[in-house]
Formats: C-alpha cells, structure tokens, sequence
C-alpha cells in the first residue's frame, strides 16, 4: 500500500511542474502570442529559485523569486514581440537559448551544493490517515498551488468578462482593436502571467523535485508543455489530465526499467510522449471543437494602424 | 434643404486629412450631419470612405483637422472614446469573433459588467422589437452573413448611440433582408437618430438617404439631395465621367450549341466545421452563354468554385465536364490545358502572388497551357515573351500603374483584377469561371470587365460567373441560377428573372418553386 502511495506522489511531483507551465502558457496562447520561450524562462526560474532560497536559506523567499525571475524574463519577450513586432517564433526561441546559456553562467557557484526543499503539507491528524491522508493533506505546497491555478485560469477564461475578452483577442485581434480593446495590454499582461508561471515551475524542480541546481535540470519540459497546451486544444481541464498522463506514463516506465522488463529502455522513455499525444488526440478528435477552441489569431504579430 | 438649417449638427468636420506614406487618402474633408438624419457617405472603392470613417471612429488618428460634437471640439483618440460620445459603428468586415456566441460578441462591446445571460435576454428583446430576430446563444461561425450583420446591428443599438455608421451594409443581404435594415434605419430616424450610410449602390441611396456627401480621391467633390439627383447623375459625381453602360448582345441559337462546361450530381463534404456542404448541384454552359450564380456570401459559392477549377478534386470524375470529357480527377493545370480559365474571389494570394511581377504572375498561371510561347529549350523562361505578354494584356484591359512591371501588391485592388481577368481572357478559354469579377473594383473598371466577359461568352465560349451583386449578374448573364446553403437552383432566363424572385430564392425559397413560394410570401 505504502508504495502505492509513494508512487502516487511521485507523479503528481512529475506532473505538477508540466502543468503549471503549461497552464501558463495557455493563456499566453488563448490571447494569441505564441511564446516558445518557456523552456528557457523555466530555467531561468529554476537557477533564480535556488539562487535565492539557497543565500537567503528560505526556500519561500526562494519560490518567490522563482516567479519573479521567470516573469522579468518573460518581460523581454514581451518587449521584443509586442512593443517591437518581431517574430514570435525566433524571439521564442532564443529567449530559450539565451535562458539555457545565461542560467548555465549565473549557477556555476551552485553545483553542487546543498539546497533548501520546501518542506510537504503537515495537518496533524489529517496527514496521518492511512493512505488519502498523505494524498491529499501531505503533498508539496506547489502542488496545491497547481490545482487551485488551473481552476482559477478555467474560471477566468469561460466565466468572466476579462477572460472573454482575452480570448476574443486570441480569435482576431483586428477585431478586438476595432472595439475598442487594449489588445497590447492584455498581451503584455498574458505573456507576464506565462513567465511566473513558468518561473514557478522552474522554482518546482529547484526546490521541492531535486533541491539543487544542475546545468540544463530542465531537460525539456517547456517544450512538453508547450506541447500539452496545443495537444490539449487550449482546453485547462485536458491540459491537466494530459500532464498527469505525461507524469505517470514516466513514472511508470521508470519502476519498469528498475524491474528490467526485457524492452528497450530507449522504447520505455519515449512511452510518456507516446502515450500523452495518444490520449490528448483522442480526446480532442471532436475537430468542431478543437477548431473554436484554436486562438485563430495565435502567433501573428499585431500593429494598429494609426 | 431648409430643414436641415434649421436642425442642429450632430457631427461637424473641418478639414480633416489623413495622408499615408505618399497617399492623401483624406485630403481636407468637410462633412456636417444633422440630427435626425440619414446622411449619405458616396464614392468609389478607394475614394477615402472608410479612411475618413476610420477616423470618425477613433481607430486611425488624422493628420490634421477638427472634429465638432454637438458644437463642442473632440479629439476621438479610440473605438472607446468615440462609443462614449455617442458613435456607432456597424461594420463591413473584421468585427465579429466567429468562435464566440452572439450574445458573447454582443457583450464584449459593450462595457457594463451585466452577465452575459442579462444581456443575451437584452438582445433577443431589442432585436424582436426591430424585427431582426437573433439567437443570441448561436455560435458566429455557424450564422449566414446576413445574420451576422444583424448581430452588429444589434451591438451597436444597444450602445443607445447617437450617431450610427454603417459600412457598405447592403452588400451581403438579399432584397428582402435589405427591405427590413431599410425599415429599421427609417424607425431609427424617426427615434431621432443620425445616419451615416456608406454605399456605393445609388438606387438604395436615393430611397433613404436625405443627403449626400460625394468623395473622389480623397477630396469632397459636392453635397447634395439625393432624391433630386439621377442615378447617373451621382454616378457621375463619384466616377467624375460618364460610366459607359454594358451592352449585352442577344444570345442566338444557344439551345443547339455545345455543352461547353457540364456539372453533373456534384456532392462535397464540409471541409471545416464551418463550411458549406455541396448538395447534388447540376448545370449546363453552353458555347456563347453567360450563366450568373447568385447568391448571398457563404452559401457553398467559395466550395463550389473550388471543385469546378479544381483546387479540390472530385471523387466522381463525371461530376465536372468540360468540353464533354470528364475532368472531375484533373487538378487546375490538367483542366486549363482542356481549355478553361479560373479567377477566384481572392485577388492577394489566390489570384495573384503579391511580391511578384506582373509577368512573373502570369508565367505562374500559364507556363503549362502556353509552354511553347514562355518557356524554351531547356526549361529557360523566355523573359522577353512573358514581358511582352504581359504589357499586352495591361494595354488590353487598360491596367493603371506606377512602374512598367510593378509587383502585384503595388496595385489597387480594381486594376490588379483587370490584370489577372485579362491574364485569363488573353488565352481565348472556352471555358471562363470567374468568382465576384468585380468585387471592390470602381465602375469604370467594372464596366470594362463585364463587357469582356460578353464578348467572350459572344465568341464561342461558355462563361460562369459567380457573383453577390445582382446588378452585375443581371447585366452580364443570360440566364441565372441561386445558391442557398450549398443547393443551386434551376437557372431562370434572363427574360423571366426579376429581383423579387432571385431574391426570394437567395433567402431560402425551394430551387425551382420561385413562383409558388411568390404566392406563399
């Protein structure tokens, strides 16, 4: 039972940096900017999370930073694409490499030491109920912090009139400036709320999944979250089982490999990615749907004319 | 004229210039509109319309000049501003967000923080009292464009505006859907409202409109009644001469001549979720006919000249015949070497590759069906042939332009699309398909293009035209049918076709029961 459990957390662990990533990311997407930046702001949050927690020797102080890091970075992008109309694409992407290279350099007094972990949700009482006890009361504040995000983006999104109004940008962002809307703004603010986000789940692996920096410890999951949000139709309820999947998939073929199953290990790790896009294509086959939920005008640069 | 002294401007413009890079495109306009008015805003495609709206609207911002308010000066810096003085604005294209409800695009315009469901009840009520029924719960992408004008028409109203714009609101509604925005318009002044109605057609003009202000090149070149003007006389106002009209020959002994172009049982599935099914749709062009496919915008007209030109292929290679052999399974380059010729509504990146010359567009379109003539030993491009091709066709067709071999986007719309109908003509096709012929092209220019096409048909060819203007379909065809939600009607002779009837089928009216659904309505 008790490893059950155990490998019940570790997937949530796995999942909950993609997902709040990701999360983030769909609202970049839904109000039309394509920001392929997110492996390199989530590094950045990653190296600045840990820098902070590990001189300050709080690894709150250490999350906050994370955010704070992973937004500021985003600000560039933000500056570039929206201020300046370059193309998004290659402004993503070197934002990627600048975030690879410049974390790489600002962490080399790091390797190797010791960081400070957030420390798991303690309820006495509550904690200590067999099994959902430590399911529900005993995990990592991140990953409470990933639930209640993703219902909040859902309920911003589809419930409220700013929400609407983000994602009538997404659709034309011609039209949305043709009534009046401050469609650079609410880019401008999207693409901040994707870089904290991302700042945050880089601040997730640097202090509660492995506490300590390692070059590049964010072995591409930007790009898996980006992937999630596209696979997933901009939709947050599927971005949220497609993580989970992705989380337990890899998890699952990790305990495989330990077991020495007589399958290719190089098989078993591509079985996560395999096995997310499956389900996420499956679920969004429904193409009327998948097609009003695409932000039509994801990707393209917006001038006024004036 | 007097009464309108009398009434107080709602709206005064002095002077007011708008210039782009080398383009005056608003070139010192003056413009006063009464309350209560509906005030006609005239001019040809190009002519400062909707730059000169533009501005009134808040979203581009003037070089010089000054806007009155109800007497007092104002400076309309956005959409926002402009919606807070009073101003509407029922556009002609890029406002509605076709993943979004109704009642959800109708709420992003309007600034209170009801919900959505508030205003959706506010919408259903305001658009039954106006007789415009609306779902404000159906999706925008799924509505026909009349309906979707009904949704702006609705939004606007609900903004209780002074001061209502409407771009070119006519030209996706059928005469009868006209009828009513017409009613609704007369109700509105009657509320008191003001009207700044933006058309070209004049007839429309000269029913309501109180008065007019004509543009030509971005300079105001008169106000006047237009209730006390002919409609050649506005036209030529707009155009600044005289717009010489069509001449259509009498067709002779078109029953006998050959089936040039022949569909038979054609059937598409929706591509997207939001296009139109074709349904089992059957016509006959013979050699020497002109053949006119009405129809309101979004009705199966785009999918079906896809499948005939053959950027989609059919299943059924019997389903698209021309000249008696099938050519269902042929792609575009196999069906114009069997001798026909495509123009597609989209001039910019359809019809034409926009960073390209003139002659490199024409080689585009041609190197297959005149190899010998472009393209030598070896695969190498007769630079000098395609060139003097394509300055023959320019002369021809009467191309105007700043460089001898310009690049397509350097164009206006109206000679890019004499260019790209003369690139086609210049081969003599017997077969000619052509999509809005002149859609956005001044009346010179289209009368030009009209008249060409008849003395193809009048050559020996058989010539389609798809089309949204009624007055060019009657002008040009011989014989027109109506699409309705991908269904084409039995084509009425010219003789026997009359607005009421084509309109009557283009709402809806069963193919081929115009006259019983006449008795009904």
């Amino acid at each position: 039972m008790d490893i059950t459990v155990n490998i019940l957390l570790t997937i949530a662990t796995a999942a909950t940096p993609l997902l709040i990533a990701a999360i983030g990311e769909l609202v970049v997407e839904r109000s039309g900017v394509l920001n392929l930046g997110v492996e390199g702001m989530m590094i950045m949050g990653a190296v600045g999370g840990f820098g902070a927690g590990y001189l300050t020797g709080s690894p709150w102080i250490g999350l906050l930073a994370a955010v704070i890091v992973g937004a500021l970075f985003s600000l560039l992008f933000a500056v570039m694409t929206l201020s300046l109309a370059t193309n998004q694409v290659a402004t993503g992407l070197s934002l990627t490499l600048l975030g690879l290279g410049l974390s790489g350099m600002m962490g080399t007094s790091f390797v190797g030491q010791p960081g400070e972990r957030l420390p798991n949700l303690y309820i006495p009482v509550l904690t200590d109920i067999p099994v959902i006890g430590r399911l529900i009361f005993g995990q990592d504040p991140v990953f409470y912090i990933s639930i209640a995000l993703t219902a909040a983006v859902m309920w911003f999104l589809f419930k409220t009139r700013t929400g609407l109004t983000l994602r009538s940008i997404g659709d034309s962002h011609s039209s949305a400036h043709a009534l009046g809307i401050k469609v650079i703004r609410y880019r401008y603010l999207s693409v901040i709320f994707g870089g904290a986000c991302a700042g945050l789940a880089g601040g997730h692996l640097s202090l509660v999944y492995t506490p300590q920096w390692v070059e590049n410890m964010s072995a591409g999951r930007g790009w898996i979250a980006l992937a999630l949000v596209v696979f997933a139709s901009w939709r947050p309820w599927r971005v949220l089982a497609g993580a989970y999947i992705f989380g337990a998939v890899w998890i699952g073929q990790l305990h495989a490999q330990a077991f020495g199953i007589p399958v290719p290990s190089q098989f078993l790790s591509s079985l996560p990615y395999l096995a997310t896009i499956v389900v996420l294509v499956l679920i969004s086959r429904n193409k009327r749907l998948t097609m009003m939920n695409t932000p039509a005008s994801l990707g393209q640069p917006f001038v006024p004319d004036r | 004229m007097s009464a309108n002294h009398d009434r107080a401007n709602l709206l005064e413009v002095r002077g007011l210039t708008k210039i782009f890079g080398t383009l005056t495109a608003c070139d010192h306009i003056d413009l006063n509109i009464a309350k209560g008015e509906i005030h006609a805003l005239l001019g040809e495609n190009g002519a400062g319309k909707s730059t000169l709206v533009k501005m009134l609207f808040g979203s581009l911002e003037p070089n010089s000049g000054e806007i009155f308010w109800d007497g007092k000066p104002v400076t309309i810096t956005s959409p926002g501003v402009a919606k807070k003085l009073g101003i509407g604005m029922v556009f002609q294209h890029f406002s509605l967000f076709e993943a979004l409800t109704a009642a959800e695009n109708i709420a992003l315009s309007l600034n209170d923080g009801s919900p959505i469901s508030t205003i959706a009840a506010k919408a259903r009520a305001l658009s039954f009292s106006y007789g415009l029924p609306l779902d404000p719960d159906s999706l925008v992408g799924d509505l026909s464009v009349g309906e979707r004008q009904r949704i702006e028409i609705i939004r606007c109203l609900l903004q209780t505006p002074q001061l209502i714009i409407l771009d070119e609101p006519t030209s996706v509604l059928t005469p009868q859907e006209a009828d009513k925005l017409f009613e609704t318009l007369e109700r509105l002044r009657a509320e008191g409202k003001s009207i700044l109605y933006i058309s070209h057609r004049l007839e429309e003009v000269k029913r309501i409109c109180d008065r007019a202000t004509v543009l030509r090149h971005g300079k105001v070149v008169g106000h006047c009644n237009p209730r006390q003007e002919t409609a050649s006389s506005l036209a030529r106002m707009m155009v600044g001469s005289e717009v010489k009209a069509v001449v259509r020959a009498p067709a002779e002994g078109i029953e006998t001549a050959p089936a040039l172009l022949e569909i038979r049982g054609l059937t598409r599935k929706p591509a997207t979720p939001f296009a139109i099914p074709l349904k089992n749709i059957n016509l006959t062009v013979r050699a020497g006919e002109v053949i006119g496919i009405a129809g309101v915008a979004g009705n199966g007209q785009g999918e079906f000249f896809e499948s005939v030109s053959g950027e989609v292929l059919q299943q059924d290679a019997g389903s698209v015949r021309i000249r008696g052999k099938d050519a269902g399974g042929l792609s575009i380059t196999g069906r114009r070497l069997m001798g026909a010729a495509f123009v597609p509504e989209e001039r910019l990146g359809h019809g034409a590759a926009p960073r390209m010359k003139l002659s490199e567009n024409l080689l585009l379109s041609r190197h297959a069906t005149d190899g010998k003539a472009f393209v030598g030993s070896g695969g190498m491009v007769k630079n000098g042939a395609v060139y003097s091709a394509a300055q023959r066709i320019i002369t021809a067709m009467d191309v105007r332009k700043s460089a001898p071999d310009p690049e397509a986007a350097a164009l206006s719309g109206g000679n890019l699309q004499k260019f790209i109908v003369g690139r086609e003509l210049d081969r003599k096709p017997s077969v000619m398909i052509v999509n809005q012929p002149t859609w956005g092209v001044d009346a010179g220019a289209a009368a030009h293009i009209r008249q060409a096409l008849i003395e193809l048909a009048r050559s020996g060819s058989a010539v389609l035209v798809i089309s949204q203007d009624l007055d060019e379909l009657f002008e040009l065809s011989d014989a027109i049918a109506v699409m309705h939600n991908g269904e084409l009607s039995t084509p009425l002779p010219i003789a026997e076709a009359t607005f009421e009837k084509v309109g009557l089928l283009m709402g809806g009216a069963e193919p081929g029961h115009a006259e019983h659904s006449l008795e009904v309505a």
